[in-house]
């Protein structure tokens, strides 16, 4: 494999439904830093059916420098062979020195399959991206062993050097309408057996099939919530944060939040990358359920409630007024 | 129906801990498991073979204390078990492990992989796919139910908000989650079996392998470092009006970006 010819940073742009997944726009955040750096394009590659001009318009406006788009009719609902078929052809095509998938249900599925069929590596889940100073490896950090370990990866002799990022962790730009980019249309020529898995059926259910143990932020409450209407608020907070409400035990027996939400021993242990604890008190079975987690912020009326002494952040005031407080802050910091 | 099902010792991660003084992980003591997905795996070829008759053989690839995970899946009812153990495959990244277990799947033949989604202790999901690729085969992963129907296999593979129900031919490739199923418990009768049975361990020598393609030297990826999160040092706390609490968390959240 001769390296040099490799240039540019590849992002693969998920869409599901016609509709840009929000990791897209992340990926196209850090691989525009990645680009900038090594004074190389940033591709995007949008494969589908019956993509409209506005889809690119808004991968360039997030970053990318061109779009490589495949509309087929064969790739308008996800199916492994033909969405592999579209992204090696165009990898080997194009040559980027890195390629970037988000570390969804889907790109988990795609970037092994694709990276094996260019012949180069893969290194998941990653929550950092840099390049190494004085020479062209990508660095690429991801947690391992549940999170206890966190290793970083080279691919050096290799290329593409791919990597799926894990979602939310990477910073998406401002959208920018001025920026100019490119819109190409890649052919790829598909065969009938490329469709060999068939699609039967396809059912959207929203979130209610995760379970707490997969969200990567969780707003967890406890008794200290007083009833069932202030536990709402949670839903609402959580959705902002892209994540699941979740609750002591305390709260489940007071019937506010269903039992497979409940955190701790003798409920589910839990790593999110946030864990928001609401009128929660930390009893120590609570906090062996989620005391792994990256990031915990405790909110409670009592300065000596236990919880605080596992926070990474406390707040010592009525939880029941900072909740909405708190959703109203982010609702304007989005609208930055 | 030949079902193989890719399975990997790990160690029980709930009980791992990290050395304070060294900051690596400590294994000493650390009971090994068959990782939860690949378990899953082996019962829901074990269901099949119940089911519609089969033939099961538990492949996995590792140190030679690894047969232990083999004679476990034997005692739940696996027909045949496999090992691929050689100094010479250690170090292997994903690449190189699929290149392997490829290449042994290739020997025993197959109408249907089943490899666990992901492991616990590399959380990559990345081999099972890649061993697809390899062996030129369709894939399915994130499966939580199999039926034989006719001569396809009709799966539920799941998605964040949803999931599909795909019609597979065969042979196929399935990554399955955990969720799917309860593992059975090692039969009495069966243990007894698993323990003497002879499980053969296959080297190098006994694949069809490029050896420049396998181990250290044919993995892509390299670790550069590995590191633990620093222990935590004590959070701070501040006792505030509300309005106050929710601009210092939005701050904070930013500040990690986590938000």
């Amino acid at each position: 494999m001769d390296i040099s010819s490799y240039h540019g940073v590849m992002v693969f742009a998920e869409q599901r439904n016609g509709h840009i997944q929000k990791v897209t726009f992340e990926l196209l955040g850090a691989g525009r830093a990645i680009a900038d750096k090594l004074a190389e394009p940033l591709f995007a590659v949008l494969l589908g059916h019956q993509l409209t001009t506005q889809h690119s318009a808004d991968l360039i406006a997030h970053g990318a420098d061109q779009v490589i788009v495949v509309d087929h009719p064969y790739l308008a609902d996800y199916r492994t062979e033909p969405y592999t078929k579209a992204l090696a052809q165009i990898i080997d095509q194009v040559k980027p020195c890195i390629g970037l998938v988000g570390a969804t249900t889907l790109g988990r599925d795609l970037a092994p399959r694709a990276s094996a069929r260019v012949k180069t590596g893969l290194t998941a889940d990653c929550t950092a991206l840099e390049m190494e100073d004085g020479s062209r490896n990508l660095l690429m950090t991801r947690p391992a062993f549940g999170g206890n370990i966190m290793a970083t990866i080279i691919c050096p002799e290799h290329r593409p050097q791919m990597a799926t990022v894990r979602p939310g962790v990477m910073r998406k730009l401002a959208r920018d309408e001025a920026r100019q980019g490119e819109v190409t249309t890649f052919d790829v020529a598909f065969h009938e057996e490329d469709l060999s898995v068939e699609i039967l059926e396809t059912v959207i259910e929203q979130a209610t099939l995760k379970n707490i143990e997969e969200a990567s932020v969780l707003v967890s409450g406890g008794r200290g919530m007083g009833n069932a209407e202030n536990f709402d608020q949670l839903r609402k907070l959580a959705t902002s944060l892209g994540g699941m409400v979740a609750a002591s035990r305390g709260a489940v027996e007071a019937g506010w939040v269903p039992q497979d939400r409940q955190v701790g021993q003798t409920g589910k242990t839990v790593r999110p990358d946030l864990y928001l604890a609401c009128g929660i008190s930390g009893m120590i079975q609570h906090v062996a359920g989620m005391e792994e987690s990256g990031y915990i912020v405790a909110v409670n009326k009592k300065a000596d409630a236990p919880i605080f002494e596992h926070a990474d952040l406390g707040i010592v005031t009525d939880v029941n007024r900072l909740v909405p407080a708190l959703a109203e802050e982010l609702r304007k910091r989005s609208g930055e | 129906m030949n079902i193989v099902v890719c399975i990997k010792q790990v160690p029980d991660t709930t009980e791992v801990r990290i050395d304070p003084a060294t900051g690596t992980l400590i294994r000493e003591g650390v009971p090994s498991i068959i990782n939860p997905d690949d378990k899953a795996g082996l019962e829901a070829a074990l269901a099949l073979k119940g089911a519609v008759g089969a033939t099961v053989t538990a492949l996995s690839m590792g140190p030679p204390q690894a047969e232990i995970a083999l004679r476990e899946a034997l005692a739940m009812g696996a027909d045949h078990a496999v090992l691929i153990s050689d100094k010479r495959f250690g170090g292997a990244d994903t690449w190189a492990t699929s290149i392997t277990l490829a290449s042994a799947l290739r020997r025993l033949g197959f109408d249907l992989i089943l490899c666990g989604r992901q492991a616990i202790d590399g959380d990559t999901a990345q081999v099972g796919p890649q061993i697809a690729e390899h062996l030129g085969i369709p894939q399915v992963s994130y499966v939580s139910e199999i039926q034989k129907v006719g001569d396809r296999l009709q799966v539920k593979r799941m998605f964040e908000n949803g999931y599909q129900r795909l019609s597979v031919p065969m042979p196929c490739l399935l990554t399955v989650l955990k969720e799917m199923n309860a593992p059975r418990y090692m039969n009495v009768g069966g243990v007894f079996d698993a323990f003497r049975a002879e499980i053969p361990v296959w080297t190098v020598d006994d694949l069809d392998v490029d050896r420049a393609q396998i181990g250290l030297k044919g993995s892509p990826t390299r670790v550069k470092k590995s590191y633990t999160k620093g222990t935590k040092s004590a959070g701070k706390v501040y006792e505030v009006e509300p309005q106050e609490g929710a601009r210092i968390i939005v701050e904070h959240l930013r500040e990690k970006f986590i938000i």
